[in-house]
């Protein structure tokens, strides 16, 4: 089922125009914020179908610049973000993307930030309809991630018994994994798995996590909490 | 959830007793692991966003930043003073809230999105309307969002609720068959009748194509919102009476996904046809784009000087 509950359905509480093409753009913002941990200093926007046909009357560069700043899907400030972005120095670059994409509202970011330490993330993500996002990229990895639920994104070696090291933990904790995807770039190369789960994470499982072996890096998403601060 | 078909909802409503709108906050209570009282008061302060809404259009400057549209549900209630509305008061209130909450919408205002935003005033115009004339508490109009939401549960994971992918059909039809069976369980209808609403509701949306001139959820999809209050009103009344949807409405909605998925890429919300590409529609998308390039020219020319 595409979409899990009620809330998928009514709501979110947003600033119109457009449910895909402006709450969704700004979740799908503000998933990569996540990934990211910071504010971009730089920001390569490219839209594909319906986004790079109608982004500009839809707002929808507005709304993912918003997400990227971190409001959330009814934050006022949502038409202002533009000029928000320039105070605070954010370079922004728009671009209508050609070819195949895999939804008819996708946005490619290429987002990088010098500060607190040099970083890169390359995300696609999708809106597909009432403010529900599928990201399906994140660093050229394929990926299934929806930001409904507490989310742990992790980058590790393609090792046996890697992932029976992390479910182990979360059995642990008596944490449920609700989805789970895992790809890597080759055999024995890098992976990335991640993993929504039902419960909320506690801040010392991802510690655990962070130094299991083979275990790069970890990453936190969860969208729950992002509508309601204005 | 313990269903995917409205058949199955029905089912469900029927061996347990419960009204769809209560069974729904179950489900949710089962899904999220949430506490009743926790998911009804975020349904109910959802309610007081639509609410909320409702009043800024009408009595706000609801111009959108396009200057294409605003101020329409102002327009219609102020003509009520001079001349009687032919739909009568109750629908042409429904009519008018619901474009109120549009007009917001486009004006970038704070909405609910109910499936969408471009759909966002069809279920306040018919909740907000419907509780002023017949005095409902607000528990019952947060019972009949979880209907709706039901509705639009078993739509969106069968066919879809978004104009990009099933055309207008999907978009104001899926919030006129909610607002419809919801409006049903509210009027005291049964489970049975909410569901047959749906299927006439939707019966009488299929086909509508997406086609927002230069692309914005401005012309026609407010208009559309107003309408499908109406229609959403006619629907209730209709299954109230016992009318029913021959076609089941869970065949209804294959066909909306048959229907959606066979219409061309330029009638899914890409403004490449319908009303978008009409002289008039193709001329405010040309305005629209030089008065864009002449800001950013302007922009451009206030900046210049810095250098030199």
């Amino acid at each position: 089922m595409r979409f899990k509950d009620v809330f998928s359905i009514i709501g979110p509480s947003m600033v119109g125009p457009s449910s895909s093409h402006t709450a969704g753009a700004v979740r799908i913002g503000l998933v990569a914020r996540q990934l990211l941990g910071v504010t971009p200093d730089k920001a390569e926007i490219i839209f594909y179908g319906s986004f790079a046909a109608t982004y500009q009357g839809h707002g929808t560069d507005v709304a993912v610049v918003s997400g990227l700043l971190g409001f959330a899907t009814d934050d006022r400030r949502i038409p202002q973000a533009l000029d928000i972005a320039e105070e605070l120095g954010v370079e922004l670059d728009f671009e209508q993307g050609k070819g195949l994409h895999p939804h008819p509202n996708t946005v490619k970011l290429i987002l990088s930030a010098e500060q607190p330490e040099a970083r890169k993330l390359t995300l696609i993500g999708t809106s597909i309809g009432g403010g529900n996002i599928e990201i399906v990229e994140v660093n050229e990895f394929a990926v299934k991630l929806t930001g409904v639920y507490p989310t742990l994104v992790i980058r590790h070696a393609d090792r046996p018994g890697v992932i029976a090291d992390l479910t182990s933990l979360l059995k642990n904790e008596s944490v449920n994994i609700g989805h789970m995807s895992v790809d890597r770039k080759g055999r024995s190369g890098d992976a990335l798995t991640v993993l929504e789960l039902d419960g909320a994470i506690p801040a010392e499982l991802i510690e655990r996590i962070q130094a299991t072996a083979h275990v790069q890096h970890v990453y936190t998403v969860d969208l729950s909490q992002t509508e309601g601060s204005s | 959830m313990k269903f995917r078909t409205l058949s199955e909802l029905g089912e469900l409503c029927a061996s347990s007793g419960l009204s769809i709108g209560r069974l729904m906050l179950e489900e949710q209570c089962a899904e999220s692991g949430k506490q009743p009282q926790d998911e009804f008061a975020k349904m109910a302060a959802y309610y007081g966003v639509m609410k909320e809404a409702v009043q800024r259009g009408l009595t706000e400057n609801t111009t959108s930043r396009s200057g294409l549209t605003g101020l329409d549900a102002q327009r219609v209630i102020a003509k009520r003073q001079t001349l009687e509305p032919s739909l009568g008061g109750p629908a042409s209130d429904a009519m008018a809230y619901a474009l109120a909450v549009s007009e917001v919408n486009a004006s970038m205002g704070r909405i609910i999105a109910t499936p969408t935003a471009g759909s966002c005033g069809i279920i306040p115009g018919v909740f907000v309307s419907t509780q002023e004339r017949f005095g409902l508490p607000d528990e019952e109009l947060v019972y009949a969002l979880f209907a709706a939401g039901a509705i639009g549960y078993v739509i969106a994971n069968n066919s879809f609720v978004s104009g990009a992918e099933g055309g207008c059909q999907a978009e104001v039809g899926s919030a006129i068959g909610m607002a419809a069976g919801a409006l049903v369980e509210l009027r005291g209808g049964t489970p049975a009748q909410a569901i047959h609403a749906v299927g006439l509701a939707l019966k009488n949306t299929l086909g509508l194509i997406c086609d927002p001139v230069g692309g914005l959820v401005e012309i026609p999809c407010i208009v559309r919102n107003g309408f499908g209050a109406v229609t959403a009103l006619a629907a209730a009344d209709m299954a109230l009476a016992g009318v029913r949807s021959v076609i089941p409405s869970d065949e209804v909605i294959q066909v909306m996904l048959e229907v959606g998925s066979a219409m061309p890429e330029i009638h899914r919300e890409t403004a490449g046809g319908g009303l978008a590409q009409t002289p008039t529609g193709r001329k405010i998308m040309d305005d629209l784009k030089n008065k864009k390039k002449q800001a950013k020219a302007k922009d451009m020319g206030n900046k210049a000087p810095e250098g030199s």
